[in-house]
């Protein structure tokens, strides 16, 4: 069968337990690869810093504080300026710019900013929703959501060669090494 | 603790300490929570419930088409009771759905991992209540179809809603919660819904569930960003909650009215949303183990657990009641000593007492560990404070409003037919959402039940 072959994503070697897949992290990087992933049913501690990635990987926080400052400064000084200027209502003389009665409305649209910056920051940041990956593509890539835990050595690092890194997974005991193909 | 092993390590106290049942392993959680909804066949049972309630939600909408066609005065409502069932139920409504949050958001800051195999129904439990809350004030208004104008739009007329009112905040924290709860369980079951695309048999199946995975492939980096989204919004819910009911009870206290005019309301109000919702939770939480074999997951532990955090609210909701009461006789003020007596010798002091009966005696059961572990009384009691807290707010809406200051403007409330077909109907659509979701999404997280399986199992090794 001499059909076109399809462009190699990458490969991956599959893990019995989260404890194997943190020294297999390990041993990857520390052979030099440097695109690499893992792929796991419930988020495990410490993988993210065995995979090598920091803190500055991470801007949902920032956005989160974004998204708060926002909702929240619209908030107030949206009633601010609907009770002074745009509708002003004189209530017994009370004074226009009450605005111990302004907090609980900036209170909620505070969280309501945050909220929505965190979550649909999150999904951003992860190029969520993303309906085809080339991962799907292996069967027992299944399991990932299960019981299985995934370690993915992609074909664009400068070190990877298909046959070396193939045997290099197989003796850091990944079981299942599988090419990971998609049509382009 | 020299007192030996013996009593600490007995298999009764380990037996009830237990949160996840021992021999779980991940593939046997995903198994078990993912089969309630992909392979289990309809029981019997399911199409019962599922019909009754249906057939109350049905109600609901009857009556609902009714009062647009008549107007508010098909329920007993009237001047000086303006208020009714329609808020009773809307405090009650929005109350029970405070403990989905607080055992979602508060316990996971306070890591308990007990909060693990109920947080994704008492959440889902959380959207429902508030869906229910949010039709009361809604067709209350009268006008339901001028609702929009409670939200700030530039408006042709140039006029805006009042930012001073505790009724346009409630406007906005409700909205706020909704939307907030929305989004928090819907960040829980992004992992959950990619392991149903995964297992799922049939197309159609796959391609639902596939399409709100987003195509989750539970990559380290999008779980590192993940987490830290989750833990915000955990953060961010938390003194949402409670600003949630602090408003609403700011609806009462702002105003002058006796009994509601006080600065005890916002704390009393929170624990006592937060007392009724966890009784709402061991409601749902003891059928659901025991239709679908959950005991493994929602162990003795949870409920005893939820039993003690009710027998807390309940205590400081007691203290409430008591200080509403000293205050009264303290302050000397005479409106609100005549409303303590109209609590106790006025034409609802059986209300009051049954309330007293419902929230204050019967959970004082609860002190004895006997009755914690024992299944069908927690049920029991939990229907009882359900009533107690429904009855709370009954007493504070209608007896403050029958007789204030002039004899004179006083009057009497008297619920009619639609009043409670209303009132039964959001039971009906609450319980029908239940039933769609324990067969439609995983009642229980399945990725943090697996997280648990890692952390227990590694505490044995």
């Amino acid at each position: 069968m001499n059909l076109p072959r399809p462009h190699l994503y990458g490969l991956l070697g599959e893990f019995d337990s989260p404890k194997q897949l943190m020294d297999a992290a390990k041993k990857v990087r520390e052979a030099g690869y440097k695109h690499i992933d893992a792929f796991v049913p419930f988020p495990v501690e410490g993988l993210s810093h065995a995979l090598g990635l920091g803190r500055k990987h991470d801007l949902v926080p920032l956005l989160t504080l974004a998204g708060g400052l926002g909702g929240g400064l619209t908030g107030f000084f949206f009633q601010l300026w609907v009770n002074m200027y745009a509708y002003p209502l004189n209530i017994a003389g009370r004074p226009l710019n009450s605005w111990p009665a302004f907090i609980p409305v900036t209170f909620e649209l505070t969280v309501l900013g945050a909220s929505t910056f965190a979550v649909f920051g999150m999904l951003a940041l992860n190029k969520l929703p993303q309906p085809h990956h080339p991962l799907f593509n292996v069967e027992r890539f299944k399991r990932a959501s299960n019981d299985g835990f995934f370690l993915c050595i992609e074909s664009h690092d400068p070190k990877f060669q298909l046959e070396e890194t193939a045997r290099f997974l197989q003796s850091i005991s990944a079981q299942h090494v599988t090419e990971v193909r998609d049509e382009d | 603790m020299s007192a030996g092993d013996t009593p600490v390590n007995s298999p009764e106290i380990r037996r009830l300490a237990r949160v996840l049942e021992p021999g779980h392993s991940y593939e046997s959680v995903t198994d078990k929570i993912a089969s309630i909804v992909l392979t289990r066949p309809v029981s019997i049972g399911w199409l019962a419930g599922f019909s009754i309630a249906f057939t109350l939600m049905m109600v609901l909408m009857g009556s609902i088409a009714w009062l647009i066609t008549k107007g508010v005065g098909i329920w007993g409502i009237n001047i000086p009771i303006g208020w009714g069932f329609a808020i009773v139920n809307f405090v009650w409504w929005i109350g029970i759905g405070h403990a989905g949050t607080l055992i979602s958001a508060i316990l996971f800051l306070l890591n308990q991992q007990w909060r693990t195999s109920i947080n994704r129904f008492a959440e889902a439990m959380t959207l429902f209540a508030v869906a229910c809350a949010g039709i009361f004030p809604l067709i209350h208004t009268g006008r339901p179809w001028m609702a929009y104008y409670m939200f700030p739009y530039p408006s042709t007329m140039g006029i805006w809603p009042q930012f001073r009112s505790p009724l346009i905040w409630d406007v906005f924290a409700v909205s706020t919660y909704g939307t907030v709860s929305a989004l928090f369980w819907f960040v829980g079951l992004i992992p959950d819904l990619a392991t149903l695309r995964d297992r799922a048999t049939n197309k159609p199946a796959q391609i639902i569930y596939g399409m709100l995975a987003m195509g989750w492939r539970g990559s380290a980096r999008h779980w590192h960003r993940y987490q830290s989204a989750y833990l915000l919004l955990a953060g961010l819910a938390t003194p949402l909650v409670l600003s949630v009911h602090t408003v609403v009870s700011f609806d009462f206290s702002i105003a002058i009215v006796p009994g509601w005019h006080t600065t005890i309301f916002p704390p009393y109000f929170v624990a006592g949303a937060i007392y009724s919702g966890f009784a709402m939770v061991l409601t749902i939480a003891i059928p659901l183990r025991a239709a679908y074999d959950l005991e493994d997951f929602i162990t003795m532990r949870h409920l005893e657990n939820m039993a003690k955090v009710m027998l807390a609210t309940g205590l400081i909701v007691a203290y409430g009641y008591f200080f509403e009461f000293f205050m009264s006789l303290y302050s000397g003020n005479k409106f609100d000593m005549f409303l303590v007596q109209q609590r106790l010798h006025g034409p609802y002091s059986s209300y009051y007492f049954a309330l007293i009966i419902c929230n204050i005696l019967t959970p004082q059961l609860l002190w004895f560990q006997k009755v914690r572990t024992n299944v069908a009384a927690l049920f029991v009691m939990s229907l009882v404070i359900n009533v107690g807290m429904w009855l709370e707010r009954f007493v504070i809406v209608v007896i403050s409003l029958t007789r204030d200051f002039m004899p004179s403007a006083w009057g009497r409330y008297q619920p009619t037919f639609w009043d409670w077909s209303t009132f039964v109907g959001t039971l009906g659509l609450f319980v029908s959402l239940l039933f769609l979701f324990v067969r439609g999404l995983p009642a229980i997280s399945i990725a943090e039940m697996r997280e648990l399986v890692a952390h227990t199992s590694k505490d044995h090794e």
